[in-house]
């Protein structure tokens, strides 16, 4: 019997896809866990594998159209089924208008202007969004209202994107809360263009709104040396194959202060202070529409050189839109470094679930006073460090940035 | 403790129940000069006589009829269907009567009767004589179902069903009365309604009864090798069923999959399924798998034979779906 296939949630976040290309043709046998199609979501592209079989008899959303979760993308079934009604009913769907877009004037028209007609508006009224239910175990479903957590957030592993009680427990999302975006529509008028907002820059948008309108954020600022960092660097790279990149020694010094200053590796919960033990460093990668923080894991117990192994991989996805949703999510740290754009300083809006965010500009050559009192040319580089201060007070803060400081500063100090 | 079969486990168990009652008396075709088609009343006709060792006429709604009156009116019958597929021309004794006389009468009448025998597939033996049956009987309010698979449960749950005063269906397996076990020398009983935890384990419940559990078994031994964990339940009693058994496992392990020899529309396991899925739900990280034969009359080819019925590659791959390991 033919059966839809269905837009399915591929991120924690996603509530809907673009499909960017077709694997498979109408026509072409699918078995299971073939890839049916490639979507952009809002992180990444991601691959859609089946999980039915059959024949694909039609393809609903074809290339460059985006689908809500729930949708119908296309019809799987028997070569040589009845499928008419199946599609009539998918491409209705399809072309129902959102429900922010009114009707416009010439559907008003064509619907006549009698009162009696106004509520027979029958197919096209928006339906309830069967579809867009979360599928999941019971048993997951308790643990999740339980913990407080929303399921639209998790992928789930199982059959056709089933949430089970592995996915909840392995979900470290950033807190309870979660609205959908309320995506706001910018008409365009005279030589102003309406950017549509995409699926990656809507979480941005939200993310970072949510993060710094509820997050109370505070500053601290500090000026490093970095000739004996950029010393050690050259010595290093001297030693091993390949060179280890500058941000690799941010993250690893990052992360030695954070091994020194622990309840700054925290995040608030609302009833409570959750303390990470692994430092899970995310370090903010422009990809050109958008910005992607993929996650370093446990930097506290790995060295630099593994670090930049890790570090490159992840770049090198992200760039490639292949970054998985686990790859990306739950950074307890993060480190954003404008300095290549010449940027001296900035602050930046921290990254939940994490609590603090440490903005690296340039390294720039600066007449510093030293020791002596006699004015000298120093590499220096500025760190300002955003904290949320329902978790750390300015004096926590402040020891760890000064420790992080005297490390880079000294960086045979996370040897002590 | 001796290593016997369940035949004579059997036997033992109508051996005892008949000397201790003089009201037990056995009937059916060929239990006596011939010992029993699948001999399990070897010896009884010796040692017991022709009143209490009956040889019937290949009839069974007469004699299953006539051993429901003697029921009624104080004797405790036991009667040996030679299979359950020849029980279905007795089945108006059973529902109607047996079933129903307590109830009729206002509880003055009682009904002490046991029916038993091979119940469900052996081999060769084509779509009329492969048939499991229990749903049928099981179905019916007024009778107890029960079911064994080692020597140890057959005799303790015979010699129980003897004794209790409402009618009792016994599921035996032509293939099971040669599987030995032991069983110990003195005398015991094994209650109706008690569920026995076969295997124990934490991550997925395996629940069957009757031949079935063997082969489940082999497939909690399979699993193993892959790493997982199985508990196998087996449920001995249908109907009373112990349900709390059943849940606390499924509890436990959030998981389960129930093997049913029987076909798998409206039947016995799917109502067990049923019953995980209700009252368990909360519970559940998987759907309730059912493993049962398929919905076809057996065919006599052996392969396609045994392609109808349960098997340890069908139950692994039904744990591994709930387990979602594939």
């Amino acid at each position: 019997m033919a059966e839809r296939v269905l837009m399915t949630a591929l991120s924690p976040t996603m509530e809907e896809g673009t499909i960017v290309n077709w694997n498979k043709s109408e026509g072409d046998a699918v078995a299971a866990g073939d890839l049916l199609c490639e979507v952009e979501t809002d992180k990444a592209t991601m691959d859609y594998e089946s999980t039915q079989e059959g024949t694909l008899l039609k393809i609903v959303r074809g290339e460059g159209s985006s689908s809500r979760v729930g949708d119908t993308i296309a019809i799987l079934g028997e070569e040589g089924e009845q499928i008419d009604s199946l599609v009539e009913e998918s491409t209705a769907s399809a072309q129902k208008p959102s429900p922010q877009a009114g009707p416009t004037e010439s559907e008003r028209e064509a619907k006549g202007t009698t009162p009696a007609a106004a509520p027979a508006a029958g197919p096209d009224a928006p339906a309830a969004d069967d579809g867009a239910r979360v599928k999941a175990s019971p048993l997951a479903r308790r643990i999740a209202s339980e913990r407080g957590i929303d399921l639209r957030r998790i992928s789930g592993s199982g059959p056709s994107g089933r949430v089970v009680r592995a996915d909840v427990e392995s979900f470290s999302g950033e807190g309870a809360e979660d609205r959908a975006a309320a995506g706001s529509a910018v008409s365009g008028r005279g030589e102003d263009v309406t950017i549509p907002v995409s699926g990656k820059r809507a979480v941005i948008a939200r993310r970072l709104a949510e993060s710094k309108f509820s997050a109370p954020h505070y500053y601290l600022k500090s000026s490093v040396r970095m000739d004996a960092a950029v010393r050690a660097r050259k010595e290093l790279n001297a030693e091993i194959p390949q060179k280890a990149g500058f941000n690799a020694f941010l993250i690893k010094f990052a992360a030695e202060a954070l091994k020194r200053h622990p309840r700054v590796n925290a995040s608030w919960q609302g009833d409570h202070i959750l303390q990470f033990g692994s430092i899970d460093i995310g370090l903010a990668v422009d990809l050109g529409n958008g910005l992607v923080t993929p996650i370093v894991r446990d930097c506290g117990n790995r060295g630099i050189v593994d670090i930049d192994h890790a570090l490159r991989e992840l770049v090198e996805k992200a760039g490639d839109g292949k970054l998985q949703p686990q790859e990306y999510t739950g950074a307890t740290f993060t480190i954003s470094n404008l300095g290549s754009f010449g940027i001296e300083e900035f602050t930046a809006i921290i990254n939940p679930p994490g609590s603090a965010i440490l903005a690296v500009g340039e390294i720039a050559k600066t007449p510093v006073v030293n020791d002596r009192d006699e004015i000298e040319v120093a590499q220096i580089m500025k760190m300002t460090l955003s904290c949320d201060h329902r978790v750390i007070d300015g004096a926590e803060g402040g020891r760890f940035l000064h420790e992080l400081k005297r490390i880079v500063e000294n960086p045979v100090r996370v040897l002590f | 403790m001796a290593e016997i079969s369940i035949r004579d486990a059997l036997n033992q168990a109508l051996d005892e129940e008949m000397a201790r009652d003089e009201r037990v008396f056995v009937l059916g075709e060929e239990v006596g000069e011939y010992n029993g088609a699948y001999k399990v009343t070897r010896g009884l006709l010796d040692k017991y006589g022709a009143p209490r060792v009956l040889d019937t006429p290949i009839a069974e709604l007469g004699f299953t009829g006539l051993a429901v009156g003697a029921a009624t009116v104080g004797l405790r019958p036991v009667v040996e269907w030679m299979t359950f597929n020849f029980s279905l021309l007795a089945l108006d004794q059973v529902v109607n009567n047996a079933a129903k006389m307590r109830h009729m009468s206002g509880g003055q009448l009682s009904v002490p009767i046991v029916f038993r025998g091979p119940n469900g597939p052996a081999e060769y033996l084509s779509s009329q004589h492969s048939q499991a049956l229990q749903t049928l009987y099981v179905h019916v309010p007024g009778l107890k179902v029960a079911s064994y698979a080692t020597p140890y449960d057959a005799k303790g749950i015979l010699k129980s069903a003897i004794r209790d005063d409402n009618p009792v269906v016994l599921l035996e397996s032509e293939l099971a009365y040669a599987w030995t076990g032991e069983v110990p020398d003195e005398e015991y009983t094994i209650p109706l309604g008690k569920a026995d935890v076969k295997r124990e384990g934490g991550e997925v419940t395996l629940i069957t009864y009757s031949k079935p559990v063997r082969m489940v078994l082999e497939a909690a031994a399979e699993l193993e090798k892959l790493g997982v964990d199985a508990e196998v339940i087996d449920l001995r009693s249908l109907r009373p069923l112990d349900e709390d058994a059943i849940y606390a496992s499924v509890r436990k392990t959030n998981r389960a999959v129930v093997v049913d020899e029987a076909w798998p529309v409206a039947s016995f396991g799917s109502h067990v399924a049923w019953l995980i899925s209700r009252n368990c739900f909360d519970m559940l990280d998987a759907q309730v798998e059912l493993v049962s034969s398929e919905d076809v009359p057996m065919p006599y080819n052996h392969r396609l034979e045994l392609a109808a019925q349960p098997s340890v590659e069908k139950i692994v791959a039904a744990a591994k779906r709930v387990l979602y390991m594939e």
